[in-house]
Parts: structure tokens; sequence; C-alpha cells
């Protein structure tokens, strides 16, 4: 069975003139400790994916169809206590900005304690000691005389490890992790990936990573789902989607990143830029920025297909019917 | 570009910056530090800064945050006054030029692109007086209809249509604003841009589309940049040079390629070792250690020297010295020393 199983989600905002659809149908499974990338650029709809699973999507914003499955039970129709008890115990999360998902009038083990309290069946000498556990794992040196430090006493790398040691409290099946290392320098965002990657290990935890940097996602993840427009565009092993790219969307972009090594004088670039919401095309959301679209890429809305290759893409580029008439 | 560069290697540079300094002073007010018996603080936020940058060419400046890049570019176009040091743009130096009453004469001469499309055009205006504000205050078109022509011209240049002028900025994207901001930057015919991270608001099949108009206005335009970003691959794509800083100081300079295939410094090769891995060869590479420190109360010697693999007592003490080795430059006793890990 898989870990999470997500069914054709439909996240919309209503307004006056009825609703912005933010995300457009959209299926994908989370298998038990794997790490699945979500990949996409800003308005793709990768965060409010990541925020519907955990229960956080902020109104008016709210699930209009499908459903989320964790481990076989339903969870986007929780009421909200039901809710509050499943995050931090089953799923953890991990956001952007370390300094706002931190409590900066509390000590660090105050906030890891009351956690491990809250979750787990623990007297309050037993919470510390995990406390302290939890942040020698996540590589905080010191972790002891560190403890009754307040946050903004710690690097932002630091605080980022503070995150994870809370976000791993209650021992959770599945990691939320949003944009986890784009506040934090180059060389800093090295050292979280590899912790991420050894604690997912060590724990068997699956994480879902979103982000926007595919280099992050070719150094962690084992699949990766490429979203453009509210839409999956192309799921796939993450060394195919990387290297033999099937969708039109994923050529651009992956021609479009700079790569050390690679000497070009121009890099490929998609014209224009991502539509807003209000003005989605017909068709495939894709069609006016795409090379190849021709006549149905205007008319029907592609879903996710087999390509012929290991990854699967939303384009009519690869439909049988399509390829034969 | 390539022969571009090498026509170029035997001119003289366009921009000499020699020992620059910028300190910063962040004390506590003067009751505090008398009551807590503090002594003052000050920031060297940039601490010596020396290199060139030829005509034509692009010179890169990296770093983690807080090294002081921003710093050096807000010092070349005049924006911070240095604490030390002199710039010398062809031949004239800054410090001087910029307090003389014709400073408008060699100001022309360079503009910058700033890092946030969103917070660096006025919300208020409409793109065409954004983009001749250079030309109005420079005094280089005669009527207003020569204006509205050339705002036209340079909105054509940058990949928008002349009728965007009549637009004001919200009616855009992030990529289109940070075209404005080129055109703008254009619109008093300079010889120099200096670059603050043109592209880390962007995303990437946006920042490709900026990438390659920067390339192609510079081919065209025959336009010198100092280009300054953290994300390395972006670098090696833009750059013929290229200054590694840390801690407000340089550590090596050298070619794009020489300093991608061999780097000699030990923050370069740290630095290097942090890109993420694009063609998936899957190797394992030793993990990064440390962080940047508090640049208020730098190490004492080498500042780099807690994180370096090869420190010894010398880099404890003593502060390295850009020295020439080969074609590249380089500030570290190690290297001088042979010494390996």
């Amino acid at each position: 069975m898989s870990l999470l199983e997500v069914r054709n989600l439909r996240v919309e905002f209503p307004n006056r003139r009825g609703a912005l659809l933010a995300i457009d149908d959209i299926s994908f499974l989370i298998e038990p400790g794997e790490v699945l990338g979500v990949v996409g650029e800003s308005g793709a709809g990768k965060s409010l994916t990541g925020a519907s699973i955990i229960g956080l999507l902020e109104p008016p914003g709210r699930i209009a169809a499908g459903e989320i499955l964790l481990e076989g039970e339903r969870i986007d129709n929780l009421p909200y206590e039901e809710m509050r008890r499943i995050r931090g115990k089953k799923i953890g999360a991990i956001f952007q900005d370390p300094l706002t998902s931190l409590n900066p009038l509390y000590t660090i083990s105050r906030q890891l304690t009351e956690t491990i309290l809250v979750h787990m069946d623990m007297t309050q000498a037993q919470a510390r000691t995990r406390a302290i556990e939890l942040l020698e794992e996540v590589g905080i040196p010191a972790a002891e005389k560190r403890m009754d430090s307040y946050p903004h006493e710690f690097s932002g790398g630091m605080r980022q490890r503070v995150v994870i040691a809370l976000a791993l409290c209650a021992n959770p099946k599945l990691i939320v992790a949003d944009e986890p290392t784009t506040a934090l320098d180059v060389s800093i965002q090295a050292q979280i990936i590899a912790l991420l990657k050894r604690l997912c290990k060590d724990h068997k935890t699956a994480v879902m990573l979103i982000t926007h940097d595919m280099g992050v996602i070719a150094e962690t993840a084992d699949r990766v789902a490429v979203m453009y427009a509210g839409r999956i565009a192309e799921i796939g092993k993450v060394r195919d989607v990387i290297k033999d790219a099937k969708h039109p969307y994923t050529k651009g972009l992956m021609g479009s990143i700079p790569i050390v090594g690679h000497d070009v004088e121009v890099l490929q670039q998609i014209d224009g830029s991502m539509p807003r919401l209000t003005e989605i095309p017909k068709g495939c959301a894709f069609n006016a920025r795409c090379p190849d679209a021709f006549e149905r890429c205007f008319h029907d809305r592609p879903d996710l297909m087999p390509t012929g290759g290991p990854s699967a893409a939303a384009c009519w580029l690869y439909d049988t019917e399509t390829a034969n008439g | 570009m390539v022969d571009t560069a090498q026509q170029t290697s035997e001119e003289i540079a366009l921009l000499q910056v020699r020992d620059l300094a910028k300190h910063f002073d962040v004390s506590k007010p003067w009751l505090a530090r008398v009551l807590e018996h503090q002594p003052r603080q000050i920031l060297k936020a940039v601490d010596g800064l020396s290199f060139e940058i030829k005509k034509g060419e692009t010179f890169s400046l990296v770093g983690e945050s807080g090294c002081g890049k921003s710093t050096v570019a807000k010092l070349i176009v005049g924006l911070h006054g240095p604490s030390r040091g002199e710039i010398i743009f062809d031949g004239i130096n800054l410090n001087e030029a910029i307090s003389n009453k014709d400073s408008n004469l060699v100001r022309r001469r360079w503009q910058m692109i700033f890092q946030d499309p969103y917070a660096s055009l006025n919300p208020r205006w409409r793109v065409r007086d954004i983009v001749s504000e250079p030309i109005r205050v420079f005094k280089l078109a005669r009527s207003k209809d020569e204006i509205l022509a050339r705002v036209g011209e340079l909105l054509t240049q940058v990949g928008l249509s002349p009728a965007d002028g009549d637009k004001f900025p919200h009616e855009f994207s992030g990529g289109q604003r940070q075209r404005i901001s080129i055109a703008r930057a254009l619109s008093s015919e300079p010889e120099f841009l200096v670059c603050d991270e043109p592209t880390s608001a962007l995303d990437v099949s946006v920042q490709a589309q900026i990438l390659n108009l920067m390339k192609d206005l510079q081919r065209r335009l025959g336009l010198t940049y100092l280009f300054i970003s953290h994300n390395l691959a972006v670098v090696y794509h833009v750059s013929d040079r290229i200054g590694v800083m840390y801690l407000g100081r340089l550590c090596e300079v050298a070619t794009a390629s020489d300093l991608f295939k061999s780097p000699k410094h030990p923050y370069t090769r740290l630095l290097l070792n942090t890109i993420p891995d694009m063609d998936m060869t899957g190797i394992e590479r030793a993990p990064v250690q440390g962080e940047v420190p508090n640049p208020i109360d730098p190490p004492n010697g080498c500042t780099f020297h807690p994180r370096c693999p090869l420190a010894n007592d010398r880099c404890h003490k003593e502060s390295p010295k850009l020295r020439q080795v080969g074609d590249t430059m380089i500030a570290c006793h190690a290297v001088e020393e042979n010494r390996h890990s």
C-alpha cells in the first residue's frame, strides 16, 4: 500500500467571478521511505499541493474535489482537531524560512519538548532527553548546552536543523519539506541536503520535497513530479526526467538551466512566462509557449499518459491515437 | 565571445579597484557603550580589495551572503563612499569625479541593474518615464519626441514593444520587469554595467531569457559587466573572469575555465563541491563543514582557517595576501607553501 495517495485533487480560490482553479486535477503516490521531488516555477501550485496534504490550506483556498489518503485513510476531510493530531505525528513539515517557523519568544528546548509531549506518551524529563538526542542527530554541536538558547542565537543553517529536529519529533512517516534550502547559502544548502538524505534513510521516512531548484532534486529525490500551471506535466524517476525529458516544458526547463562544465553560448529558452490563473488557455496550459503544439493542444487538456519511456507526461505528442492519426 | 576577449586582453583595464575597503560602524549608541563598557564595533564589509576589469569582459564576484559582494557593487556605482582605497574608471578617479560638478559626464558611463525587479521600479511611474529618467537627467535628448523615439527603441532592444511604454510596472511579470530595468540602464548609453544578482529573483526559464539577453546586448553594444551572483552555474555561464570573495576579501581571481577546472584556494574548492550534480554521476562528495563566521568578529589570520582542511599555525596568525600564481591570483598560505592534506 502506498504511504500517501493523492487522487484527482483540485484546489480552488473562490472569488467574485467564480473560482480560480489553482490545482487542477492532480494525482500521485508516495511510497514509504521514498523522496518525491515536486519542482516547478513560482505559481505552478507546488506549495499549495504540500499545504493541502498537511491540511494547512489558507482560506479562502479550499479543496474542491479529490481525495488525499494517508496509509489508506482519507485525511482531506477530517475535522480540524483530528487533523491537528495527525499533523506532527504522522506528517511532519519543514518550511522555507527557519526564522518564521520557530517561535522567537520560546527557547529551543521548550519548543521541542512541547511538540514531543503533545504527540508522545512521555514525562518531561524523557522528553528533554529525546530533544537532546534529536538535536545531536541533526548535527547541532554541544546540543545539551544549546538547548536553552533562543532561535535568534542560532545561525540560519542551525535554525533549519532545529526545524528538521522539530519535524522529526514524533517519528512521522512523511515529511513535507517546502523549499527547505532556498533561504540558505550554497555551502549550508549542501549540508542540509546531506542531512535530509541521511535522516530519511535512517528513519525510513518518506519526503515530499518541494523546490524550484532542479539541482536540489537531482541530488536528493528518487522520483520527481514537474508541475506547470496547477497540473503535473511529467512524473518519473529523477534520472529519467533529467536525462531524457519527454514533455516539451521539462525539455525547455532542463535546457534553460546553466550547468557547470557544459559550455553553451546561448541557453535554450522558453519564451513567455507561465500564464496567470485567470488566463490559463483552453486545452493544454503550455500550448502558447510550446514549440511542438498542434491543433489538438488548443482544444483538449491532456492527462498524464505513458510516453513509451520510463516517465509519464501530460502531452498529446505521446497519445497513440494522435500519433497514428 | 572568445574572440572579443582575446582582442581586448591587451588593452588597458576599464575599471581598476585598488585596496578598496568599506567599514560600517555598527556600535551601540554612545550611552549604552559607556554604561556597558563596550568598545566600538566595526563591520569590515569590504576589506582591501584589488582587481581590474578589462573592456568588453564579464568579471564576476561570487561568494556566500555576507561576503561583501553587493557592497562592492554599491561602492563602484557610488551608492556608498569607500572608507579607503580608490576606484579608477577609464583613467578617472571616481572619488574625485563624483564630487566634481561635471560628474554627470562621467556618471552616465556606468549603470546598475538591481536584484529585485519588484522593488527597483517606481510603481507609480509609467514604463516610459522609468526608462527615460536617465535620458532626462543626463539631458541626452532635445525634445519630447526624441525621448519617446529613444524609449521605443530601447524597449524593442530588450524584447518588449514600444507600446509597453504606456503601461505601469505591475502589468508586467518578473522577467519583463527585469527587461525594463535593463532598458533603463541602457538609456544613458553606458559602457559599463554593474549587475547585482540580476536573475536571483527569477524562475529558471525566465533566468535563461535574461542571461541570453544580457549576453546578446554585450555582443552588440560592446558592454563591460561586473556580475555579482551566488549561483556558481550562472557565473560559469556568463563570466570571462571570476573573483571569489570570503568575508570581505578576495581569495582567488582566475579565468572562468581555470577556476572551474583547477580551483586552487581551499574555499573555492569547497564552493565548487556544493554545486548540485546535474549530470547524475552519483559520485559521493566530501561533506562541506562549518559556516561563514560572524563578519563583526572575524577569525584572526586567514579568515577561512576555521573551515580550512589545510590550515596550520601560520594561517591562524598571518593574513594571506593576494599573490600572482601563473594566470591566477590566490590569497592562501597553503597554496604558497605547496601544502596538501
